[in-house]
């Protein structure tokens, strides 16, 4: 069909939105409410454009196109309508600007400065609700929310999880939880998926800077870094170079030039993950364990089980997740080595979850009242640390990180991306039951952006039933079938954010889904690219078991790198 | 009568015989039904029955003590009689309102017949057989010989101009007894329509009547099934929006509370003639009577087989759910209204998909609102022909008025459509209260507007209150006289759309506030104001009317698109009162009291202390027994000295 989209006429197909047309043809509508593959919510009419024949104006967003639609996307009106919608969000938002972290993202800032808001027409009508940082993993100000609403969709439409709503009516309204409690005390995950949503500086990850500047300045304290495996591939998008670049070396080097005295890989932890978690599997099939077992890298859905599925507590696999392993091998292992006091090391992790900074904290995640990781910063927050450090990433030399956790294999590396864990256990899993590589190692079915992948594949005589799940919608989803009766699983790879770690919730905020999959396709190009390619082939693992750990499921992994779960409330303190 | 009968017969003509004997069975024992149905009907009771109008506003008046003092009358006095509460004739100014019905002789009305009257009042009829002058409404017309020297009830001017279509059978039937509704020719259009038409050519009758939503935005209901019938689903859905919540609006209410199979009926037929097998009836929880009502019609007519499944033999399935709201405003809003069935926060959606197309659960489903579903009966029964020959040409039918304010004679009022607002307010309504002259008339709640004195000769249809920048609504009809501020009006819808907006979309949520905000400091003293409040006020001002746009053209729903109304419709045809607020300072009606100067005139003063004494600010100084004074600088024009002085020695201007 043909619409007139300001004077000149366009091509649309049935079905879709006036926003989807104008957005192909170079048109761009601003929105504040507008979630990407998901149904129009039409709450911030900021998005409306003027339609022949129409006596209101009309939000793009939801309004389908018809054949021969006349289209003004900037009337007069249609400018003094945005602009006034902005003036009426800024009369209730506070001025600090200059102190806002989201300050240089911020789409209200933007939408301000775009439509030449340069005095405040409406005076201040400040909301006054306290801060709430109750929560290890993230920070809320209700003062800077402006009611889109993304946040509330994304937990309860994408994650299943729900523990946020609107309170109250018009004008008085809030985002909170059940009965006003704050974030620790109810039923969120600590996802993060709502900052990554939040137009404006609302939502933040609690930010650990200052815990860890401060133990860096303290000449007691030996401080080591360990990086995940997908912050290589999105920490250059807070410098500006292309979604998908991987600054590894230079990101070492980066490390050592702030002062960390060693720097470790996380996906060195994940080949050990993998060889704790394929023996596990291999277990569990041939003692008719529970089945299937589900991994447990992914601590906000580890804290989901615990909260909504305590029945399902027997499928998830005992083993740490992988920050957990190595800082558990550097307070054990690391440290005797090295003849350090365990007390005054203190290691830091760079994840892309805010979820691990919960995880950091229980109980169970250290021994003699010292835990294993003593802070965790977000992908977000090692950017911050660049630029106070001032360290520019295009000046520096790619550097190797530091053994013994320096080695690692591409499977560990795939744990960034839904179903590279999957992967990666199955290539270990097939060599530990047949003694034989999984053919070309590839398995093609648990890759991509869909949110549930499921895969048969046969290891020696036995088929295993295999998928990799993403999103807690989704994971519900899988979970509801487990708790039906169905049988034909028998690993089930789990994350918490749709499309796995490179889309966690402390990553730097993408443009776009496309910035994700740029993210996803940069981890597939190392495994395609580099020689180890299999965990139990990793040789510094190896090593550890000889020196150290003995065999994977032995006296040691069960002390230092597995766990026990607990069912819990969703008012338990987090 | 036996015109009652014959409605009855006039149905169920062309049903299968099995369907017919079946249902006349089950109602009245046997198909030969005519004594029995007259019975029902109390045409000739064998014993006196006596009727208290005991909905919610007859219960407000003190409709509770009036039966309590019924039945310890009949019981002194050793007397025999029926007593029923029966639903509000609509006379709420009237209320407590006691019938009596003595063998033989025509029902008699009693207005204002509190508790401590009735024995007196029961006295006059069954005593002195000379019904008591002061408080007799009025006399039926049929149902035997007539009271002398009492006039006719269809002749009381609050009546005389009314055509009850909807409301025929409210305050008059015991809208518990199901028989009572089949015997006055009740559910004989369901069974008529699910067996003598199809889906589609139910929905053609109702076009051909030319019905629209009684609901407020009036669109044809015919249409409107016709498309949600047009819908390929497995499960449709009918709901009835009982979500009444315009302030002065209690229309549904009491056709629920009065007739509530009448309801119930209309909901039926609709869900034949759009294939949905559920029906939703979304009502808030404040209106506990009407659901206590509801809840034993629905049990009753699954008992005589006329709901749930197969019914009579059709092949026609339906279950009617009650489902409680919280009683926020917003939730008459469509796709809000789904939502909370849903379970969810009752916030608006998008439109399109249309409810008709794609509305509960995700399922083709029409919404219409008591009102409208009250109508279509009658539609039915009689033929669309009928129904279209009554209003105006755009406007069909019947409207139910819900008239309040400073109106002599408040209530319930059905008029034909194309009746003028005067004959409304002033043939009906009986002008205004207290000789004060009338100033405006409110229609259409918070979406609404004013109309003034100058436009009162117009016709009440959908089409001419849209010219004057009214709307039909829901029917909400609030009259106002020469001492409202018509700016305090408008803050006052305003601050109820501020406090009911869901606060989903941006330009209802902050605009609402801000247009609140605006008409709050044009209303406000200005002593002791400060430079920047000055200058926010004449900004706010100046933004007024652009603010009103930007909410009615950018906002979600229809609350917010229509939340400027009220201030638009005021200062449409009240610019002045707004100008003298801003430029005089001063309120013309002297309702907005914060602008007043109060003085005290020192020779009615006596220095009683009184209003010193009272004053929250300390702004009255002076000894006893000497006139007192009012420092300006303090008063806040709270009025309170006004109000205690004994001597009107208080002035205010």
């Amino acid at each position: 069909m043909k619409l007139i989209v300001n004077g000149q006429t366009v091509e649309a197909q049935a079905g879709e939105t006036l926003l989807t047309v104008l957005k192909r043809e170079g048109i761009n509508v601003p929105t504040l409410c507008h979630m990407e593959g998901m149904l129009p919510s039409g709450a911030c009419r900021i998005c409306v454009v003027e339609v022949e024949g129409q006596n209101n104006l009309i939000p793009s967003c939801s309004f389908p196109a018809a054949e021969g639609m006349k289209i003004q996307t900037n009337s007069p009106r249609v400018i003094n309508a945005r602009k006034t919608v902005v003036e009426l969000l800024l009369g209730s938002h506070p001025d600090d600007c200059l102190y806002c972290a989201k300050q240089p993202t911020c789409d209200l800032n933007r939408l301000s400065r775009d439509y030449g808001v340069t005095s405040r027409r409406f005076p201040v009508a400040k909301k006054k609700k306290p801060l709430d940082i109750s929560s290890p993993s993230i920070s809320r100000d209700p003062d800077k929310c402006i009611l889109c609403g993304k946040c509330v969709r994304v937990c309860e439409e994408v994650q299943s999880v729900a523990c946020i709503d609107f309170v109250k009516r018009g004008s008085d309204s809030f985002i909170g939880c059940a009965f006003d409690s704050s974030l620790n005390v109810s039923s969120c995950v600590n996802c993060g998926q709502c900052i990554n949503v939040c137009p404006t500086g609302a939502l933040m990850e609690k930010s650990d800077i200052q815990t860890v500047t401060e133990a860096m300045a303290d000449k007691n304290k030996y401080v080591v870094v360990q990086h995940a495996p997908s912050i290589s591939v999105s920490l250059a998008e807070e410098f500006g170079l292309a979604a998908g670049t991987d600054v590894n070396g230079v990101m070492t080097a980066a490390f050592r030039k702030m002062g960390f005295k060693a720097v470790f890989d996380t996906s060195f932890a994940a080949d050990l993950t993998i060889m704790e978690e394929a023996s596990e599997l291999a277990h569990r099939i041939k003692t008719g364990g529970v089945l299937p077992m589900m991994t447990s890298c992914s601590p906000g859905w580890i804290k989901f089980v615990e909260t909504f599925y305590p029945e399902l507590l027997p499928n998830l696999s005992t083993c740490k997740s992988p920050q957990q392993m190595l800082g558990a091998m550097i307070k054990t292992y690391y440290a005797k080595n090295q003849g350090l006091n365990p007390g005054k090391l203190f290691s830091v992790s760079v994840m892309p979850c805010t979820a691990k900074k919960f995880e950091v904290t229980r109980p169970e995640m250290g021994r003699e009242g010292n835990p294993d990781i003593d802070a965790v910063l977000t992908t977000r927050e090692l950017a911050q640390m660049l630029r106070i450090h001032g360290i520019d990433l295009k000046t520096l030399s790619p550097e190797e990180p530091d053994m013994p956790f320096g080695d690692r294999s591409t499977a560990g590396k795939l744990f960034g991306a839904s179903g590279g864990v999957m992967e990666a256990a199955l290539r270990t899993a097939h060599f530990l039951l047949t003694g034989k590589e999984l053919g070309a190692l590839k398995v093609e079915a648990v890759r991509g952006q869909a949110g549930i992948k499921e895969a048969r594949l046969k290891i020696g005589a036995l088929e295993v039933g295999v998928a990799a799940v993403s999103g807690l919608g989704n994971a519900r989803k899988l979970a509801e079938e487990i708790k039906n009766g169905r049988k034909d699983l028998h690993f089930i790879e789990v994350m918490t954010c749709p499309g796995g770690c490179i889309n966690g919730g402390g990553q730097p905020f993408a443009r776009n889904k496309a910035a994700i999959v740029e993210r996803m396709r940069a981890l597939y190009t190392i495994d395609a690219t580099e020689k180890l390619r299999t965990s139990h082939g990793n040789k510094a693992v190896q090593s550890l078991y000889k020196d150290f750990l003995g065999k994977p499921l032995g006296e040691k992994s069960h002390h230092l790198l597995h766990t026990k779960y607990t069912k819990r409330k969703a008012s338990d303190v987090a | 009568m036996a015109q009652n009968n014959g409605v009855i017969e006039h149905n169920l003509a062309g049903i299968p015989a099995s369907a017919r004997k079946a249902f006349l069975t089950r109602a009245f024992g046997s198909e030969e039904f005519a004594a029995k149905a007259a019975q029902l009907r109390r045409e000739n009771p064998a014993r006196p029955v006596i009727y208290v109008g005991a909905g919610t506003c007859g219960l407000a008046a003190g409709a509770a003590k009036t039966l309590e003092a019924v039945r310890k009358y009949l019981k002194d006095n050793g007397l025999d009689a029926d007593v029923l509460e029966v639903g509000c004739i609509g006379y709420c100014a009237a209320e407590p309102l006691l019938d009596v019905q003595l063998p033989g002789q025509a029902r008699l009305s009693f207005q204002r017949a509190a508790g401590d009257v009735t024995p007196a009042l029961l006295d006059s009829v069954f005593k002195d057989k000379a019904p008591l002058k002061d408080h007799v409404l009025g006399q039926f017309e049929d149902g035997g010989k007539k009271w002398p020297k009492v006039p006719l009830f269809s002749e009381h001017p609050f009546f005389s101009k009314q055509l009850r279509y909807v409301l025929k059978h409210v305050g008059i039937v015991d809208p518990l007894s199901i028989q009572e509704h089949i015997a006055r020719g009740g559910y004989g259009a369901f069974l008529k329509v699910i067996h003598t038409m199809t889906p589609a050519q139910a929905c053609d009758a109702v076009e051909a009547s030319g019905l629209r939503g009684r609901g407020g935005g009036g669109f044809p209901t015919g249409k409107k099934w016709k498309i949600a019938l047009s819908s390929d689903a497995d499960q449709k859905y009918i709901i009835c929006n009982a979500d009444e919540g315009d302030p002065g609006a209690f229309m549904d209410r009491s056709v629920i509370e009065g007739d509530p199979h009448r309801v119930l009926e209309g909901i039926a037929i609709g869900a034949y003639a759009i294939h949905a097998s559920k029906a939703y009836i979304y009502i808030r929880a404040e209106y506990p009577l009407a659901i206590k009502n509801l809840k034993k019609a629905i049990a009753e007519a699954k008992a005589y087989g006329l709901l749930g499944e197969n019914v009579y033999g059709s092949g026609f399935d339906l279950d009617v759910i009650i489902k409680m709201g919280a009683g926020a405003f917003v939730c008459g809003e469509e796709t809000a209204l789904m939502n909370s069935i849903e379970g969810r926060r009752g916030m608006p959606k998008p439109r399109p998909p249309y409810p008709a197309v794609k509305g509960l659960f995700g399922k083709p489903t029409v919404i219409n609102n008591v009102e409208t579903f009250a109508n279509v009966p009658e539609i039915m029964s009689q033929g669309p022909a009928a129904f279209a020959a009554i209003g105006t040409k755009g406007s069909k039918g019947t409207k139910v008025f819900a008239l309040s304010g400073k109106v002599n004679r408040t209530g319930l009022v059905e008029i034909p459509m194309g009746t003028t607002l005067r004959e409304i307010v002033f043939d009906i309504g009986g002008g205004i209260e207290n000789g004060l002259a009338f100033k405006a008339v409110q229609i259409g709640g918070p979406s609404g507007g004013c109309i003034p004195q100058s436009h009162m000769d117009i016709q009440v249809d959908y089409e001419s209150l849209k010219t004057v920048g009214a709307m039909m609504g829901s029917g909400g009809l609030v009259v106002m006289d020469e001492k409202t501020c018509m700016v305090d009006v408008a803050k006052f819808f305003m601050d109820f759309i501020k406090k009911e907006s869901c606060g989903k979309c941006i330009p209802c949520r902050e605009g609402t506030l801000r247009m609140l905000e605006i008409l709050k400091a044009i209303t406000r003293h200005r002593r002791g104001e400060k430079d920047a409040d000055a200058l926010a006020r004449f900004s706010g001002i100046i933004n007024l009317e652009n603010l009103s746009q930007v909410i009615r053209e950018t906002s979600l729903c229809g609350l917010g698109q229509t939340a400027p109304n009220p201030v638009l419709s005021t200062l449409r045809w009240f610019r002045d009162e707004y100008e003298a607020h801003i430029f005089e300072r001063k309120c013309p009606a002297g309702a907005c009291t914060e602008m007043l100067e109060f003085t005290i005139d020192a020779d009615k003063c006596k220095g009683c202390t009184l209003c010193a004494k009272g004053c929250p600010t300390q702004a009255i100084v002076g000894k006893p027994k000497v006139p007192h004074y009012i420092i300006a600088e303090k008063c806040i024009s709270c009025g309170s000295c006004r109000t205690v002085c004994k001597f009107k020695a208080v002035n205010a201007a």
